[in-house]
């Protein structure tokens, strides 16, 4: 079922070209995208969100992703999903943004992963 | 004797390994056939309960399933793993077991325990560990056995516990709203925080908790001038490079507060007005260069628009999306149409101002944009800007897409019907509608084109005139030639004697009876003609053959030949007239004279009901009746006719005319009927009141009255079809009539009810009105 579910949202998120805007509509929800060289991080949100607010939290994200690779690629992501995992932990939690400040976040990872 | 393969006993294939190796499979059918041998190898070692692999080995099932595979094998496996002391392996335990499990599967209860002594865990990783775990898959029993260990840790000192806390504390809300009363207390004092990540999450509980819970919401309430002096804090205060995006201070903050306050503020005036400084604040201050800026302009518009602000607010945040409107980024633009469509009810005149920006949006390339465009036009037109709107909604029409057309044409008609300045005008921009959108058309709108014609007699010639030059050399549209063929039937005959206004420069245009027929036979003739469209044409031709009576013999012919048609519809109505031409020739004439002005539904020009209050939209006034245009009805007979009831209620205030007396106009078997009359010129609105005095109630009461054929009746619907017994109550009905002649008025009444379980019925003719009705 999960699968259906990124089937679906995968045929409607990379249809859209640079001309459309970020945002489209997905049963009662909302899909806010950004697109980064081959890679679609969608973000799933209520109607009546803040479309602009998503976009600045992928982009943190998205950041912290950087940083924390040392300018991130594909391979990387595919490599260590787990660790992207533990970064998405660190920023979002229950469905809400949890921490936005990208210097503690990495500080807290590179802890987490001594640990390891 | 074969030996058993001796690479399997080693130590198994590392993750990154395996990931290299399905990445490397070149075809689908390769790729599963590795991932299903891994996934056999990786059973067996499950069952053999290996410890020390084990956590390798749910990395690797972790990938596969992230592939799509299924892999819920794994999933004791992954129990196992959060059980053991080691760091990675909870780790790699939590992380399966939150992408492995969910709410629904039974195992998941299996983890309460492990969860519970990992909260109190002394290490906070683990602990955090725990409640990102929790935070992801708590089910409702989960939240109620570890929502007190939730509760201890929001108020530990330790923040980085803390704020996974709260956001846990906010899961189990959702899940469970009434453990609200074990985080009551502590909720409070997190909102004085300095952190701004504890703060972030605190707002996202409160939101969280307030939008679910009433009684939260007056509690919280109280805390709004907190919230506004953090926000004035966040904004003043210098630079802080943590939190910072771009120059702005922790935007998400911002966003976040705003959006507390937004919940907070509905409908309560006070926490208002405290809001409105700080509002106005943010709006004014926040620059909006980047994305950033803009998000957070946003979420203010959205609030002042949601709470009780002041007007200069209010215009204000149109003003921003104005602004945001001239953004190229498309969206903001996108942004800026979605929330001025929920403004325009309330705000219609400060939105009117940014028109011209919205008129352009309808060029853009998104679909969604366009849409919002559209939306927002149809909603600003007004009788200022009819002419202006429409021919800028005739040009989008021209390129839109075709899922738009339908809803487009449907919107310019009920647009202009409320605001034609004139019906001549309102006639021809119908035509070039119809011309322009093609089959896109619905129904509905024949009919209602149909019945705007008929009512202006001096459009008449003029209508058919146009009409008839629009069909003559392209009769694909359908429903453009049905509403030709029906104007041309009615009024064939002013079209060819030239006796109308005729539109300039076209003064010497004369047109045949012959060249008519020509055309409704082309229309009749032609196979792309859909069953309808040959329907008004042959009943056009029927009707013509009175009104040409030169050509009388040859529509006769035609007939005659439609009467062998494979159409059923067709073959009916030829075969039907035919015999008027024949058996009936003596009452053809009747039957096909000119049709009455059609009564529709609408709110003519001038008389549009005002909104009611400022945010409620006027949904669409006018409903055709279903009158199909071509059933020729002799007027009197409106007895046997279905009532034309329509739904809309006139209210008409009843106060000004009623110098009128009152009339009896039935009392018999303890039923009453008393008429009661109000008089505006030539219309005269009577009221009948039906009381009943007998014991038993009078059910399924119907009511029916006619007037003579130089008047015009319309009955609205009556408020019930009982009358209560004993005079308990009253039925009342509301009708019409117009008597433009001002004539002696008439009327025969026909009543059907049921009384202690007979069914009577009265039939009467009333000639007693007073004269005040009529003179």
């Amino acid at each position: 079922e999960k699968q259906k579910l990124i089937e679906e949202v995968h045929a409607l998120v990379t249809v859209r070209d640079a001309k459309h805007t970020n945002f489209v509509e997905f049963r009662n929800f909302k899909i806010v995208y950004r697109r980064y060289a081959g890679l679609y991080f969608c973000i799933c949100v209520d109607v009546n969100d803040n479309n602009l607010a998503y976009l600045e939290a992928i982009h943190n994200f998205v950041e912290v992703l950087n940083e924390f690779f040392h300018n991130v690629c594909e391979l990387d992501l595919v490599f260590n999903f787990y660790k992207v995992y533990s970064v998405v932990d660190e920023m979002f939690l229950a469905g809400e943004i949890r921490e936005t400040s990208q210097i503690k976040v990495l500080k807290q990872l590179t802890t987490l992963t001594s640990l390891e | 004797m074969k030996f058993p393969d001796l690479s399997s006993l080693s130590n198994p294939v590392r993750l990154r390994d395996l990931i290299r190796q399905i990445r490397s499979a070149k075809t689908a059918a390769e790729e599963r056939a590795v991932v299903q041998k891994e996934c056999a190898y990786i059973r067996d070692s499950f069952r053999d309960e290996d410890n020390t692999w084990r956590c390798r080995n749910v990395a690797k099932l972790l990938y596969v399933s992230l592939l799509g595979y299924p892999a819920h094998f794994g999933q004791l496996e992954c129990l196992k793993l959060i059980a053991s002391p080691r760091f990675t392996d909870k780790r790699i335990g939590y992380l399966g077991a939150m992408l492995l499990l969910d709410e629904r599967q039974d195992i998941h209860v299996m983890i309460t325990n492990s969860l519970k002594n990992d909260l109190n865990h002394s290490n906070q990783y683990i602990t955090g560990l725990a409640l990102c775990a929790l935070g992801a898959i708590c089910s409702p029993e989960m939240s109620r056995d570890l929502g007190d260990e939730v509760e201890r840790l929001m108020k530990s000192s330790n923040v980085y516990l803390k704020k996974k806390a709260v956001l846990c504390a906010v899961r189990i809300i959702r899940k469970v709203p009434e453990q609200f009363d074990i985080f009551q207390n502590t909720i409070r004092s997190l909102l004085s925080e300095k952190n701004h990540g504890v703060l972030l999450t605190a707002t996202a509980l409160v939101t969280e908790v307030c939008q679910q819970n009433t009684q939260a919401l007056h509690v919280f309430r109280k805390l709004v001038p907190n919230l506004v002096r953090i926000l004035k804090n966040l904004i003043m205060s210098g630079y802080s490079p943590e939190h910072d995006v771009s120059g702005i201070s922790d935007p998400f903050l911002q966003v976040h507060l705003l959006r507390l306050l937004r919940v907070l503020g509905r409908n309560d005036t006070e926490a208002s007005d405290t809001m409105n400084d700080i509002l106005a604040q943010v709006a004014t201050n926040t620059e909006n260069s980047k994305n950033v800026g803009n998000a957070i302009l946003y979420e203010t518009v959205l609030t002042i628009m949601d709470i009780k602000s002041e007007s200069g607010l209010r215009v204000l945040a149109v003003n921003i999306l104005g602004r945001f409107l001239l953004n190229t980024d498309k969206n903001i633009r996108y942004v800026a149409l979605n929330t001025l469509l929920r403004v325009v009810h309330a705000d219609q005149n400060a939105v009117q101002r940014h028109r011209a920006t919205i008129v352009e949006c309808l060029k853009d390339a998104d679909v969604s944009i366009k849409r919002r465009a559209m939306e927002l036009c149809f909603a600003l037109i007004n009788s200022n800007n009819i002419r202006t709107m429409i021919s800028e909604m005739l040009e989008f029409l021209a390129i839109c897409e075709t899922e738009f057309k339908a809803d487009c044409t449907s919107n310019m008609f009920l647009a202009m019907d409320r605001f034609a300045p004139s019906r001549r005008w309102h006639v021809d921009q119908m035509i070039k509608v119809l011309t322009t959108a093609g089959n896109s058309v619905r129904d509905d709108i024949v009919s209602s084109l149909i019945s705007i014609i008929s009512l202006t007699p001096e459009l008449h010639g003029y209508a058919a005139h146009q009409l008839y030059k629009t069909i003559e050399n392209d009769i694909t549209q359908q429903p453009l030639v049905q509403v030709a063929s029906w104007t041309l039937g009615e009024f064939g005959d002013i079209f060819v004697s030239g006796q109308y206004k005729k539109p300039e420069n076209e003064d010497n245009f004369q047109i045949s009876e012959e060249k008519v027929i020509r055309t409704l036979e082309h229309i009749l003739n032609w196979s792309i003609s859909t069953v309808i469209t040959r329907e008004y044409a042959i009943n056009a031709l029927m009707k013509l053959s009175t009104r040409f009576p030169n050509y009388t013999n040859r529509i006769q012919s035609v007939m005659a030949h439609y009467g062998c048609n494979m159409n059923l519809e067709l073959q009916t109505r030829a075969v039907e007239y035919a015999s008027l031409f024949t058996a009936h020739n003596d009452i053809r004439a009747n039957i096909v004279e000119r049709m009455p002005i059609l009564i529709n539904n609408q709110t003519n020009n001038g008389e549009q009901a005002e909104p009611v209050d400022g945010s409620m939209e006027q949904p669409s006034l006018i409903e055709t009746s279903d009158d199909v245009p071509g059933t020729e009805a002799n007027i009197f007979d409106i007895l046997n006719d279905p009532i034309q009831t329509n739904g809309n209620l006139f209210d008409l205030d009843g106060d000004n005319h009623n110098t009128i007396p009152a009339m009896i106009a039935l009392d018999k078997n303890g039923l009453s009927l008393t008429f009661t009359f109000e008089r505006q010129d030539t219309t005269l609105t009577i009221t009948s009141t039906a009381t009943n005095s007998t014991p038993y109630n009078i059910t399924n009461f119907v009511f029916k009255a006619a007037v003579p054929k130089t008047f015009h009746i319309e009955l609205y619907p009556a408020n019930s079809t009982t009358i209560p017994a004993n005079k308990a109550g009253e039925l009342r009905q509301e009708m019409k009539v117009s008597n433009p002649n001002r004539e002696k008025l008439r009327m025969r009444i026909k009543l059907s009810y049921v009384l202690n379980t007979n069914s009577m019925s009265e039939e009467m003719e009333l000639n007693a009105f007073p004269e005040q009705c009529y003179k």
